[in-house]
């Protein structure tokens, strides 16, 4: 008798395997259907077949939680959602990792196993210590597709990274706290910053904030204090302090996860420029602008060319025209938060306005050899004007000879190791 | 401006200002602990205490409310652990962690619950003037000293009395020496007759609520700023844990071991102004790596801890009986 049981459910079993298997070809193949209500159908022995699934499966994997409220994994997670309803998608049927540590491989692999077995077609994973394994996995799952943020790992079929020009949000930035500080007469600015020329990530900002601040006020100096960890609240909150106290900053820009610094500049009567979200919320007195991050504009590009691919995952490089997404102020991936007004120096936004639309023109860009300065005009009307100077970094080397071309896009993102000339660490 | 007294002064003040949480978790330790449990549990009964007090805190706007909730609510943790641990038998290792999972879970459950409703510290002026320093007459006066240790706010004060009080009562009262003797052999004290119930469930209340009194004092530390992708506690918890046995189970001794903790701790925020200030002398630790920071009292904790097994069980505050549950029948 038992042996019959156990028969019998090996039976079921076998056969719930070949369910999901139907239904994740399924997934696959039916994607050419138009975006339809999620309601994946019970599982036909002919795949390919079915009407009622949704275009696409996407996945993701966090390294905290949908639920935050605020912070990295919360951005993404708002991103791909918004994206997901653009496109006519159920961000219900979203399916998530939540809290995958980024410094275990193993973890991220069972990860991303659990997205693809629940039938996801396209994954995304957003931090980067994710890279090994998304990019064994890609391999390992050719029909699926990868997207890894942050990241510089990628093939030609079905893996690709994504990542941004921050950099030139944090220029506009930079004009905000270098117009405020040469309101105020005090040239002394800080930055808390993650890690500095570890990450060419950190690095670059920190370079493009500078340059910003300079364009501005050609006198001051950044202050930087770096707290070797992405997100410390109470480093962040020792380091803005101890750069107001001991440099006498007038303005705090960021490079961490919380609204710590900035709630510090607020205590103090200083003002800072935020990360990430518009911190303007946590602190009105003080927040002029921050650099944010629109994520559902390579979201929503990346779903639809996913959805464009009609099931051959190998032909998402191709429709992505690369392997590697790297936007910008242009495209509206990047941008400054709306300036708080009440507090910023005058003229900042229509100067702010000016710079942004020069670089999304394309005529100039940040780490080049051409260097900006503003003329304001009595009706407050902007000029820019651009003179060739060379880019020099704080040791006193050439990096972009006057005139010279901008640094390599691979620079910025992958091997920027110095600090531009009026950054100071520590 | 860059003066380098000025500097020196404030690298001191926030040794003392950032760390004293610390204090708080390792003098409610050393309270469980003396009376023979050992509680994992210090990050999350921190956590629950600074979410309720500073919740509690906002809405009376009240800091001794603030310090009262905080207080309750991680004696609630405590008394948890207890219930389990000392009337149910169960494992203190395992339970302990869990109440560690159980109160950063509790914290993200409420906090995130509350969401946009969240009360911004501003908006509590009696939790923001109770935390601004306060200078103390005639002693903040001292040059540098006054400053580091005598213009603080008052829950340092708090947190450097309660440990001075600890101690006394540890060492010098009746109950003190009762409760030591049920750490190191409940099965003595019984047999003259303590209550090795009550002073369990007791002190492993009254030293999770002075463990929640840190987590309050870090919650107001944030400005009550919450996330949600970190805690305010921020591993704290563990470190207090190490610092127990750093101290040697001797509260006046946790005052120093948390300053010790605390200079590597705030060392690495103030490296680089340190280096400037003093080129000749200091200059040197702008070439130190931050990780040998986060890691140098960790290493003195291994190396405390291996210099007190050489000394065996001489001069070891580690009451005997830690870790084991008492079970009366097996006496």
């Amino acid at each position: 008798m038992k042996k019959i049981l156990a028969l019998a459910l090996a039976a079921a079993m076998s056969l719930s395997l070949a369910a999901c298997g139907g239904n994740n070809n399924g997934g696959n193949s039916a994607a050419s259907n138009p975006p339809a209500a999620s309601n994946p159908s019970n599982s036909s022995t002919d795949p390919g077949k079915e009407e009622n699934k949704p275009a696409i499966r996407v996945g993701a994997i966090y390294i905290t939680s949908q639920n935050d409220v605020a912070g990295y994994t919360f951005q993404h997670h708002n991103g791909i959602t918004t994206a997901m309803r653009n496109l006519g998608l159920d961000p219900a049927d979203l399916i998530v990792v939540d809290n995958v540590p980024d410094n275990d491989d193993t973890a991220v692999a069972n990860a991303i196993d659990t997205v693809v077995n629940q039938g996801a077609d396209i994954v995304f994973g957003i931090s980067f210590g994710y890279i090994n394994a998304m990019n064994d996995k890609a391999e390992d799952y050719s029909d699926v597709i990868f997207s890894h943020g942050t990241g510089y790992m990628a093939n030609d079929t079905n893996f690709n990274n994504y990542f941004g020009r921050i950099y030139q949000a944090r220029y506009l930035t930079g004009i905000a706290a270098g117009m405020k500080s040469l309101e105020l007469g005090n040239n002394s600015i800080g930055y808390v910053a993650a890690y500095n020329t570890d990450y060419a990530e950190t690095c670059s900002g920190i370079n493009a904030f500078a340059l910003g601040v300079q364009s501005a006020n050609p006198d001051a100096v950044v202050h930087v204090n770096v707290i070797n960890a992405w997100g410390d609240e109470a480093l962040e909150r020792q380091a803005a302090q101890a750069l107001i106290n001991t440099y006498n900053c007038c303005v705090i820009s960021q490079h961490c996860d919380s609204a710590q610094p900035q709630l510090v500049a607020a205590e103090n009567n200083v003002f800072g420029c935020g990360y990430n979200s518009d911190m303007t919320e946590q602190a009105p007195t003080a927040h002029l602008t921050a650099a944010i991050w629109h994520w559902d504009v390579y979201y929503q590009t990346a779903i639809q060319a996913a959805i464009d691919c009609n099931g051959d995952a190998s032909k998402f490089v191709e429709n992505m025209s690369g392997n590697a997404y790297y936007a910008g102020l242009a495209e509206g991936f990047v941008d400054a938060s709306p300036l708080n007004e009440s507090i910023a120096a005058p003229n900042t936004k229509a100067v702010m306005d000016a710079v942004r639309d020069l670089m999304i023109s394309g005529q100039w860009d940040v780490f080049s050899g051409q260097k900006l300065s503003y003329v304001i005009k009595e009706d407050g009307a902007v000029e820019v004007h651009t003179e060739p100077a060379d880019l020099v970094d704080n040791q006193g080397n050439v990096i972009v000879a006057a005139g010279g071309p901008s640094v390599d896009d691979g620079v910025i993102k992958g091997s920027m190791n110095y600090n531009v000339a009026g950054v100071q660490e520590g | 401006m860059n003066d380098p007294i000025n500097v020196l002064t404030l690298f001191l003040f926030n040794i003392v200002l950032v760390n004293i949480p610390l204090l708080y978790g390792t003098t409610g330790e050393i309270v469980v602990e003396k009376a023979g449990s050992l509680n994992l549990g210090v990050e999350g009964t921190m956590a629950v205490g600074a979410i309720f007090g500073y919740l509690a805190g906002c809405m009376t706007n009240s800091l001794l409310v603030g310090l009262a909730v905080s207080f309750l609510a991680a004696g609630l943790c405590g008394l948890l652990f207890a219930l389990l641990t000392v009337s149910l038998q169960a494992n203190q290792n395992v339970t302990g962690l869990t109440i560690t999972t159980f109160g950063l879970g509790l914290y993200f459950f409420v906090g995130k619950g509350i969401g946009e409703r969240w009360p911004a510290m501003t908006g509590a002026s009696a939790l923001v003037n109770g935390f601004a320093p306060k200078e103390l007459p005639l002693l903040s006066k001292i040059p540098l000293l006054g400053k580091v240790f005598f213009s603080q706010n008052l829950l340092v004060y708090l947190g450097v009395g309660i440990a001075a009080l600890i101690w006394w009562y540890l060492s010098y009262t009746k109950t003190g020496l009762r409760l030591r003797a049920v750490g190191e052999n409940p099965g003595a004290a019984d047999s003259v007759g303590v209550n090795i119930l009550l002073y369990k469930y007791i002190h492993l209340v009254a030293g999770s609520g002075i463990m929640g009194l840190g987590g309050f004092y870090m919650a107001l530390y944030m400005s009550g700023s919450f996330e949600g992708s970190n805690c305010w506690i921020n591993g704290y918890g563990w470190i207090a844990i190490a610092l127990v046995i750093f101290a040697n189970w001797n509260p006046l001794m946790a005052i120093g071991g948390t300053l010790i903790f605390g200079f590597f701790n705030t060392l690495q925020i103030y490296s680089g102004p340190l280096a400037g200030a003093f080129p000749g002398v200091l200059g040197w630790l702008n070439a130190v790596p931050a990780q040998l920071f986060k890691a140098l009292p960790f290493l003195i904790t291994a190396i405390v801890l291996v210099a007190s097994s050489v000394r065996k069980r001489e001069g070891s505050g580690q009451p005997a009986a830690l870790g084991l549950n008492y079970f009366r029948e097996e006496r």
